[in-house]
């Protein structure tokens, strides 16, 4: 066991943690975030998915060593308060979910697309989210939502 | 009336349900609660995961489905769950529409079984079809009975009063009063003598107009709760010793290894064997550390000689619909065509696997969280091997990841409870994915073989079909067919005794997925037989008006031309009708010559489910269907 810091959602965190221990169960377990879920344990579906310094990693295999000193952000960590980031605004406008397990990857698995490239082709946004699975099939949804939220934050910028 | 392919919506043991027609939903209701149940003795042994409450029946009070606080707001209170299909935004709107209240102002407290009515289970597309009229007549007897007191409250006759958003007024509002203020939060002991009258449906403004799902914020936030989120303090997590296949017995276990482990715990109940821990992770390492021996299974069935297997183990038939004489049917056909559909078994993979959270009270009752479409039946099989009485266990069910059929069992549920009582410390109890693809109660496996004759002027005079395994739902012929005969051997659910190596149960429209597969498939066999388009050939042998213009729409839409089948343009169509819905559905597609690979370019659905609560809801669950 050892301290193990790092920044979850903007605030500075120390857990003391076996550094092979995973991230989704530290985020689920230790620190009570539970938005962050687990589908698989694998890496294939994307419920687990949090933003790691910016880029979707899946939770789930991501030891506690790959996180010191990074920069993580979860599904809890989106909205200001009441205020839904774009994303979210997208996801509920569009009905992106039935369930609502995997929703918590797909928004994040869609910040990190966005973030990467703002302005996405339909077929991009397919294959980006490739790897995270929707099991109600909510998916062409999802994809409208992705496009609106990628349409209203390049309208943000202007 | 009771519909023998309705029969099939509940697994033997669960008693059945007489059900409304769906176009007369509306129009029955009048008549005071619509649902009669008929308890039917469970045969045989079930598997444990089976092992359900016997029926019981719906209560009569309204009070057991609503509650108005002082302050106006209306709870709703249904022994149903939210497992993505949007009833949580749809009962609250049949209840608004009837009680005459802003869809705001309602409240929906779902699938605790210390709160809720008593309810069978969230499965069978019941719950808009059957408890919707049930809340509907509720909230309609509460309204009057509201009306009622206003009148005396206010002292002006019944007649001359009017309710808007949950207020009691006389024209022009000198004298009114609300909702709220009647209630008081307090149970309205009064019941409406004689029938309360339902609002008319041409005059619905909340019910048929699509509402926002009522669970969108707290989905796309994170704040949405699931079983497995529960963590009552001192939980641990359990990971369960498993046999490596069904059937395989234990011969001898190991755990000093995991014992030894930091903050591992291992509990045994029986031959229900657990390392605990309070991070999942970590009870993830210590199972791995258990060494266990098992003696393989004696079960020789695999993917390949199954099917076999179903043909030969299958119990006796029961025949289905039958009429005219098949062997003459089949004398004064043109052509015999035969042909035998086999499916697998299909796995309900959820996102969120089958988990419960388990924790026991000082004074002995034991609650538990648990994804299951059925918290009344699961509260009674946790008590039974938990021998405690029923209301010693309280279900409670949060949201639920997808249930499609599968969580209908909820063998994790009593895993967790006896797990907690073991160990004397609440635990949870989440699936592992390969616990959820090896414990699932599967689709089952099926076999079916038609034989079908056609006239020469291309009309199908006879229809012979044995279906293995998939059950009779569904398997009842929608096209006009003078001689036929459906024998149906095997359940989709319920006791199977050795014919399928592992547990089965509801899947999606459980029976009928396969048999309406198996159906159609032969129907586009025999068109091409018939030398005639896939469509054209259908409409000639329907005569359900009904399923003709469902069709008829589809193809409209998909814009569907004639051609001869096998056409190698790669559009096919299907069509069914269940639970009261009539489904048409067209698909194109691209086969890769080389490959075989085979890409959907597009799918057009369409549907007749009578009454909409929330067409935007309706249309969620067509797409999903897709």
């Amino acid at each position: 066991m050892k301290p193990i810091a790092f920044t979850l959602n903007g605030v500075a965190r120390t857990v003391t943690v076996d550094e092979d221990r995973t991230l989704l169960w530290v985020l689920r377990d230790d620190l009570g975030m539970t938005g962050t879920k687990f589908g698989c344990g694998a890496s294939f579906c994307g419920a687990c998915t949090v933003l790691l310094d910016g880029a979707e990693v899946r939770t789930c295999v991501t030891p506690m060593s790959r996180v010191a000193g990074r920069k993580v952000v979860t599904v809890e960590g989106l909205a200001r308060g009441d205020k839904l980031s774009p994303v979210q605004e997208a996801f509920v406008e569009h009905v992106g979910f039935q369930c609502g397990f995997c929703t918590s990857g797909m928004v994040i698995g869609a910040h990190a697309l966005l973030a990467a490239n703002p302005k996405p082709t339909r077929a991009q946004i397919i294959q980006g989210m490739e790897r995270h699975l929707c099991r109600c099939a909510a998916h062409l949804r999802i994809v409208d939502a992705i496009e609106s939220a990628a349409r209203k934050m390049a309208g943000g910028r202007k | 009336m009771i519909r023998r392919e309705e029969e099939m919506i509940v697994p033997e043991g669960w008693g059945f349900v007489e059900t409304i027609d769906r176009r007369d939903f509306l129009r029955l209701t009048s008549t005071g609660l619509m649902v009669v149940f008929a308890v039917k003795p469970p045969e045989g042994s079930f598997r444990p995961v089976w092992n359900f409450a016997k029926q019981q029946r719906t209560p009569p009070d309204f009070n057991a489905f609503l509650h108005i606080g002082a302050n106006g707001r209306v709870t709703l209170l249904v022994g149903k769950i939210e497992m993505g299909q949007g009833i949580i935004t749809a009962l609250p709107q049949i209840v608004a529409e009837e009680l005459n209240v802003p869809l705001t102002t309602v409240d929906c407290v779902m699938g605790d079984t210390d709160l809720c009515p008593f309810d069978n289970g969230t499965f069978g597309s019941l719950s808009v079809r059957v408890l919707g009229p049930i809340l509907r007549a509720a909230a309609a007897e509460a309204r009057a009975v509201l009306v009622q007191m206003a009148s005396e409250r206010l002292q002006v006759p019944a007649t001359d009063l009017t309710v808007k958003d949950g207020v009691i007024a006389t024209a022009g509002g000198a004298k009114k009063v609300t909702y709220g203020e009647l209630a008081g939060g307090k149970k309205i002991e009064r019941r409406f003598e004689g029938k309360a009258a339902l609002e008319k449906v041409a005059e619905f403004t909340v019910v048929g107009k699509s509402a926002p799902r009522r669970d969108a914020v707290e989905k796309v936030t994170g704040k949405a709760r699931y079983a497995g989120d529960i963590a009552p303090p001192e939980a641990l997590h359990a990971r369960i010793v498993r046999a490596p296949a069904h059937g395989a017995t234990l011969k001898s276990i190991d755990t000093s290894a995991a014992e030894k482990a930091p903050g591992v715990r291992v509990v045994r109940d029986g031959e229900l064997v657990a390392v605990l821990h309070a991070h999942r992770d970590e009870a993830d390492k210590a199972l791995k550390l258990v060494k266990a021996v098992y003696d393989p299974s004696p079960s020789t069935l695999d993917h390949e000689n199954i099917f076999e297997h179903l043909e030969k183990a299958a119990p006796s038939a029961r025949i289905v619909g039958p009429s005219g004489n098949v062997a003459e049917g089949e004398m004064s056909a043109a052509q015999v065509i035969s042909g035998k559909y086999r499916k697998g078994y299909v796995a309900h993979a959820p996102m969120e696997t089958h988990s419960a959270v388990a924790a026991v009270a000082p004074d002995g009752k034991v609650t538990v969280w648990a994804s299951t479409q059925t918290p009344f039946p699961l509260q009674t099989q946790v008590a039974r091997a938990l021998k405690l009485a029923p209301d010693k266990v309280r279900v409670i069910t949060p949201f639920v990841g997808g249930g499609f059929g599968g969580k209908s069992a909820g063998a994790q549920a009593v895993e967790a409870a006896r797990l907690a009582v073991a160990a004397g410390t609440p635990v949870r109890v989440i699936w592992s994915r390969e616990e959820e693809f090896f414990f699932d109660t599967f689709d089952p496996a099926a076999v079916f073989n038609i034989r079908a004759g056609l006239d020469a002027s291309r009309r199908i005079i006879s229809w012979d079909n044995e279906v293995f395994g998939a059950g009779e739902r569904g398997s009842r012929m929608i096209y006009d067919v003078p001689n036929q005969r459906t024998s149906v051997r095997g359940s989709w659910g319920g006791t199977q005794g050795a014919l399928h190596p592992f547990g089965v149960g509801p899947w999606r429209a459980p029976g009928a997925n396969a048999n309406v597969w198996a159906r159609e498939s032969h129907i586009d066999v025999l068109a091409a037989k018939a030398g005639m388009d896939p469509v054209e050939f259908r409409l000639l042998n329907l005569k359900d008006a009904r399923m003709r213009r469902v069709l008829e729409a589809c193809a409209g839409k998909f814009g569907w031309t004639p051609k001869t089948t096998p056409s190698r343009r790669g559009v096919g169509v299907a069509c069914g009708e269940d639970a009261g819905t009539y489904v048409a559905s067209m698909a194109e597609v691209r086969v890769d010559a080389t490959s075989g690979a085979v890409k959907v370019l597009r799918v057009v659905c369409a549907q007749d489910m009578g009454v909409l609560v929330n067409p935007e809801g309706a249309t969620q669950q067509m797409e999903g269907c897709i």
